[in-house]
């Protein structure tokens, strides 16, 4: 599903990323876990669209080439980012954002749009299963939301859009071990042979509720090791300065 | 390019632009007493109209054209202009659509406006300003069965001289400021609405104001009453075709709320703002004045100001009545090379009189905005209160954004409330709305629309729709 082949960032002239590779393939789940500064979130970024980085490598999303592709159009063929720090937009009704988007990709993959009516019967179902606070559907989106309702939000979102790709950068973050319970369950229930995950992460804590096929230490813009999920625990026993 | 590109680049351009061949009676160029006795003639006009008009232009001579705003701009010659414009076929004054010149219909047709009957649909009464020139005015035999007028200022001044003689210049006396003396002078049409006491008018009242001719100035002239006890919500559009010169505009707009009466004034204005490089345009020069008379009167502004290459106004409350509330709120867009200086004025006379103003300022391209507000609490105003909110959006790094707030407070019972901010639309907001699927063009839209939503709210329904969609054009091509 997403081929990284050799992906080297800079961002004014500093080297960020280094001939990093990763593969992953539909239904699996991949945890990457590493240090302040090792370029995780770089990675996120990049592969989402942001602008600003100095690229080289390769990287192929179901065989497309992701360079050739705006922002936007990622997330038509289904690459989702859960952001590690979800944005706020005044005046925006989380509602209507929701609904905006939704019907933008769905209109982009040749799907008929949702009305009103069908959008809130789907909304409602999501925040349920999420025990998302439904009040806060029709509050301006992420405004005035705690830190944990914000990524809360985030896994709505995902759920929602139910895309093929999904990105969780530092999603657990800050999270109780409640709001961690609810973006577990969020990436549980889309998990399936089709769907993939790349989970970025400081701590093992989350790999608890999400069992992870291969975790990945990244340091300094590298895949240093990979393997199970057992080396997520390791690494939490060691610490990264002495995992080397 | 897909149906889509090509419906954007359809918006991108002044779909309004466009000016119809008609054949005009003009007065003589220039400003002199001649011109003026000209068009109260052609008007076939009272002597107390005329003398009205010469009175102002007495005073005009000896004014001098303000130059204390933000936008400057190069100096206007008085003399080369023409004052009066009218297209030839409205001397016969048809007395009804089907003797209206087909080529008035089809402009307005073009326009979105239909005047025919089914506008009927729309519920929607209208008078049409075609350059000097009431041209049209729907539903009248409906708002006259309640006692309502709602008719062309040339009409109101035959029909209604009452009323006109009672009201007209009590708001903007002719001794006012440079332009409005000016319009005084030499005003040709506009809008006349009288509600009678204790009637809440059925339907949206509007006026479609549209520039046709070349070297012409506008200068219309509205007058709005609202008796005791009455509700009126009226709407302006206003559009002009894409010249190369800058064009005059300006208007004097009265509004009399009496006890418990209520006026709520809309304006969509989308003039000509000129071409990318700033070359033409609209100068839009106007005096809006509202006057709560009466006790427990409200009179409430919106407008969403996106057209024009200079827009300078400021409509203003003066809240004489006791209990009287003044609202104001605003959009102003300005994009490529326009300026706006624009705000409002809250004059609190009365006790416990109340003002809000929410004002919401967007700046893209090498545009300059600025919000100027005045709130005057007198020391007679006993418990008054103002609330001021001014936000401004900045995209992109090559526009400007200026708040000048006045703020006069002469009693200790009164208190004003002031709170501005000035942000850009970030990056992060963007690539965060793109990630979810929306291209850079909707994501501004969707932000912006956010960030007017308060005033956005306060457009009558039918026109919210299209001014939001109005301000996403505004901002085309902003981004990138």
């Amino acid at each position: 599903m997403l081929k990284i082949n050799n992906l080297s960032a800079n961002i004014e002239d500093k080297s960020i990323l280094k001939d990093f590779s990763l593969n992953i393939n539909p239904g699996e789940v991949h945890a990457i876990m590493g240090p302040n500064g090792s370029g995780k979130s770089t990675l996120s970024n990049i592969l989402s669209g942001k602008k600003g980085y100095e690229i080289s490598g390769e990287v192929l999303f179901e065989n497309n080439n992701l360079f050739e592709l705006e922002t936007e159009e990622r997330a038509h063929k289904g690459i989702f980012l859960a952001f590690q720090y979800p944005l706020e937009i005044p005046g925006v009704n989380t509602n209507i954002f929701l609904k905006t988007s939704l019907n933008a990709i769905r209109k982009a993959k040749g799907e008929k749009e949702l009305d009103a009516i069908e959008f809130l019967k789907l909304v409602k179902e999501k925040a349920r299963e999420l025990k998302f606070d439904e009040e806060k559907l029709n509050r301006q989106l992420n405004v005035g939301f705690s830190g944990g309702e914000k990524k809360k939000n985030e896994i709505l979102q995902m759920s929602m859009l139910s895309p093929k790709l999904s990105i969780l950068d530092e999603t657990d973050s800050g999270l109780d071990i409640d709001a961690l319970k609810v973006v577990s369950d969020g990436v549980n229930t889309l998990r399936s042979k089709d769907n993939s995950f790349l989970i970025i992460t400081h701590y093992q804590r989350l790999l608890d509720y999400i069992k992870p096929d291969f975790v990945h230490v990244l340091m300094n813009g590298k895949i240093i090791k990979s393997g199970g999920p057992e080396l997520a625990l390791e690494l939490e026993k060691k610490g990264y300065e002495n995992f080397n | 390019m897909d149906k889509r590109e090509k419906d954007i680049e359809k918006l991108k351009d002044y779909k309004y632009g466009f000016s119809t061949d008609i054949e005009n009676i003009r007065a003589p160029r220039g400003l002199n007493e001649d011109v003026i006795k000209f068009i109260s003639n052609i008007k076939k006009e009272p002597k107390w109209m005329l003398d009205f008009r010469l009175k102002a232009f007495e005073r005009f001579k000896q004014l001098k054209e303000p130059d204390w705003q933000k936008p400057k701009y190069p100096k206007i010659d008085y003399q080369d202009l023409y004052y009066y414009s009218a297209p030839k076929s409205m001397n016969d004054k048809p007395k009804s659509l089907d003797e209206l010149d087909p080529k008035l219909l089809e402009t307005y047709k073009k326009l979105g406006i239909p005047l025919q009957e089914q506008a009927r649909l729309n519920g929607i009464a209208v008078d049409a300003v075609f350059d000097s020139v009431s041209v049209a005015t729907t539903f009248k035999d409906e708002l006259t069965k309640q006692g309502i007028i709602f008719c062309s200022m040339s009409e109101a001044i035959q029909k209604h001289p009452d009323l006109v003689k009672k009201y007209l210049g009590t708001v903007i006396p002719t001794t006012d400021h440079f332009f409005a003396t000016l319009n005084s002078a030499v005003f040709t049409d506009g809008s006349f609405v009288y509600i009678p006491e204790g009637i809440k008018c059925p339907m949206e009242l509007s006026t479609y104001f549209r520039i046709n001719a070349s070297e012409t100035g506008q200068f219309e002239r509205t007058l709005i009453i609202a008796d005791k006890g009455s509700y009126v919500s009226y709407l302006e559009g206003c559009t002009a075709p894409m010249r190369d010169e800058n064009q005059l505009h300006a208007a004097n707009v009265e509004l009399i709320a009496l006890d418990d009466a209520e006026i709520k004034y809309s304006t969509v204005q989308n003039w000509y703002p000129g071409d990318e490089n700033g070359k033409g345009g609209i100068y839009n020069f106007v005096t809006k004045r509202g006057l709560c008379k009466g006790k427990n009167s409200k009179i409430s502004w919106t407008q969403v100001e996106t057209g024009s290459a200079i827009t300078w106004k400021y409509p203003s409350c003066i809240l004489k009545g006791d209990n009287s509330i003044g609202e104001f709120y605003s959009i102003a867009i300005t994009n490529n090379h326009q300026k706006a200086d624009t705000g409002t004025k809250m004059i609190h006379l009365g006790k416990n009189t109340k003002s809000k103003i929410i004002s919401k300022g967007i700046s893209a391209g090498f545009s300059d905005m600025t919000y100027r507000g005045l709130v005057d609490i007198n020391s007679k105003a006993k418990n008054s209160s103002n609330y001021t909110q001014c936000d401004s959006l900045l995209m992109g790094n090559k526009c400007g954004a200026h708040t000048v707030p006045y703020i006069k407070n002469k009693n200790f019972d009164s208190n004003i409330a002031h709170e501005a901010t000035t942000s850009k639309i970030s990056e992060e907001q963007l690539h965060y709305c793109q990630q979810r699927g929306l291209n850079s063009e909707e994501a501004v839209g969707l932000i912006v629309n956010g960030f007017c939503k308060e005033v956005l709210q306060q457009l009558p329904m039918e026109f919210a729709v299209e001014a939001q969609k109005l301000v996403g054009i505004s901002l085309e091509g902003s981004v990138g």
